[in-house]
């Protein structure tokens, strides 16, 4: 009878497991161990070289670039796509007219392709005739380059991905804040709170859970997003605007280094286990769960 | 609250929606209007759907639809067999092994296919796949959220219904199609919504699999479409753009609440 049912679990997680580990955790083996091999190039296979890719990665200044670069745009997006969300999901949360546009003029860059909204965008940012250099040019400010330029670049970038990302992170925010017994903050109000005392010290700790699951998924996203660079800038100037995922497109798909790009790959998801152990143990503790 | 206080909560919400949803009206206005207005805004300018049909008929549009149409049939079909399959075993059978290969599939939440783009192209490749809409699918066709997403909902089924169909005579196949799989149901409206939004967006992977017109989705046919310097009009541009997004953004104006509460329920763990 056990034996049975051991037979039928497995034949159940059999297909699922099969292409799961083929396509996840496969390749990251691998990507662990071809960042110990060199490149294979026409008739010379790879070989075994050990750390020197490693080597290699340290002394690549464009490595430190895009990797500073993919730290300040998880600094720059997160929090504040975060806040704006918030924002957005404590808005919409109480009844007024037009609510429902609001909502809905929130959530729909969600909806959109990244690469539709990098489009959109583009036209915005283009110097001299987009819409943003033809309000600039109403206080007299001559044609600006924003996606040109190695100091703006990489905020246009992430003005877009916090464009599309902040409505969604509102859904979660407002599903939570609807499941906030209203009797809470009716009792802080009766005992004399006033409405900012009553969002800090009950709200906002009961969003915790909110606020932890929307960061994961925030910082998963800043490093696993990164389809409106090819279209707004490229990586450019200079790799001003470059990310680490899209440094390894580059490395890998075109210029077929896909050692290296192993390598590069080997860092981002130390990254993401960094994430884990730090979620695991840092962020837990400080989440108030009910 | 007082009256200035909603006052200035409503003007609020209303400033910053009315500043999130302009980029989109922007795009809008452009399309359906003759290049001439693209930055001049005259309510009397005409009206026109002739940017439409000048995208339309300047690259294969029609196949690059039919693929993405394909790609995320496929993939939300798939998805939806492998992942009951495998929630239902996490959620109602016992053997050795369970829990490490859950947490094993956990991980694919954090560690996605899309950022294992390298090694997953060695795969493609090994197979002889590239190029294909099968390689596109492939690393998507089981999902660890989607495992995750269902057995959650496996797991408040009460075993009492799964008892007395048991003892009705029933094999765990057919309990699984006649009692778990319609109390799912919602939440597979829900998975199905995040699903396919994902997919109709994906770029970065079908970008790298495929280098042909017959397999390239929307996403990887709007950039090559955009970027392509034949100097094509914005106003076109904008037009292809909003044309590959319409169905999924049609689909969200019709289904707004279900859209919402599905993308909420994905969410809450």
């Amino acid at each position: 009878m056990k034996r049975r049912e051991w037979v039928w679990g497995w034949a159940l997680i059999l297909p699922a497991l099969t292409f799961i580990f083929l396509f996840t955790h496969f390749p990251a083996v691998m990507t662990v161990i071809n960042s110990f091999w060199s490149t294979p190039r026409g008739r010379r296979p790879a070989r075994f070289v050990g750390l020197e890719n490693y080597e290699r990665l340290i002394n690549d200044p464009t490595f430190w670039k895009v990797l500073t670069n993919n730290l300040w745009y998880a600094l720059g997006t997160i929090p504040l796509s975060i806040g704006l969300a918030l924002l957005m999901a404590v808005f919409v949360n109480r009844p007024f007219r037009g609510r429902a546009l609001a909502r809905m003029s929130f959530f729909t860059p969600t909806v959109l392709p990244l690469i539709a909204v990098a489009n959109i965008w583009l036209f915005f940012y283009t110097p001299g005739f987009g819409l943003i250099d033809q309000i600039l040019g109403v206080f007299g400010v001559g044609a600006t380059n924003l996606l040109g330029q190695g100091g703006t670049a990489l905020p246009a970038i992430m003005a877009v991905a916090i464009w599309k990302e902040a409505g969604f992170f509102m859904i979660f925010y407002l599903a939570a804040l609807q499941a906030i017994p209203p009797q809470l903050s009716e009792a802080a109000r009766i005992e004399g709170a006033g409405r900012w005392t009553i969002f800090r010290r009950i709200t906002f700790p009961l969003l915790m859970p909110t606020t932890l699951f929307v960061s994961i998924n925030a910082v998963i996203n800043a490093f696993r997003l990164v389809d409106h660079i090819f279209i707004l800038t490229g990586g450019g100037p200079d790799n001003a605007s470059s990310l680490l995922l899209f440094y390894i497109y580059e490395t890998s798909f075109r210029y077929w280094d896909t050692s290296f790009g192993a390598t590069l790959t080997v860092v981002l998801l130390g990254l993401l286990c960094l994430l884990a152990i730090g979620q695991f143990f840092l962020f837990d503790r400080k989440v108030h769960y009910k | 609250m007082s009256r200035y206080d909603r006052y200035l909560f409503s003007t609020g919400a209303g400033l910053l929606a009315l500043i999130w949803v302009l980029p989109l009206l922007y795009a809008v206005w452009t399309a359906f209007h003759p290049s001439a207005y693209e930055a001049n805004f005259t309510l009397s300018a005409p009206l026109t759907f002739e940017n439409f049909a000048k995208a339309w008929n300047a690259a294969p549009f029609a196949r690059y639809f039919f693929n993405t149409f394909v790609l995320v049939t496929v993939i939300t079909g798939a998805q939806f067999v492998l992942c009951t399959l495998a929630a239902y075993g996490f959620a109602r059978f016992r053997f050795p092994g369970r829990d490490i290969l859950f947490g094993l599939v956990l991980l694919q939440l954090l560690v996605m296919p899309d950022v294992l783009i390298v090694e997953n192209y060695r795969i493609i490749h090994a197979l002889g796949l590239v190029d294909t809409l099968a390689a596109i699918a492939l690393p998507y066709v089981a999902s660890g959220f989607g495992v995750f997403l269902i057995r959650q909902t496996f797991m408040t089924v009460p075993a009492e219904l799964d008892d007395a169909a048991r003892i009705e005579g029933a094999g765990p196949l057919s309990i699984l199609w006649r009692v778990y799989v319609p109390l799912a149901k919602p939440t597979y409206l829900a998975y199905g919504l995040v699903s396919i939004s994902h997919h109709w967006n994906n770029f970065l992977w079908p970008l790298i699999v495929t280098n042909s017109t017959e397999t390239r989705p929307v996403t990887v046919g709007l950039s090559v479409f955009a970027t392509t310097d034949s100097g094509v009009e914005w106003s076109v541009i904008n037009a292809a753009t909003l044309m590959t997004s319409a169905p999924l953004l049609l689909a969200f104006l019709l289904f707004q609440r279900q859209f919402v509460q599905s993308f909420m329920r994905a969410g809450i763990k």
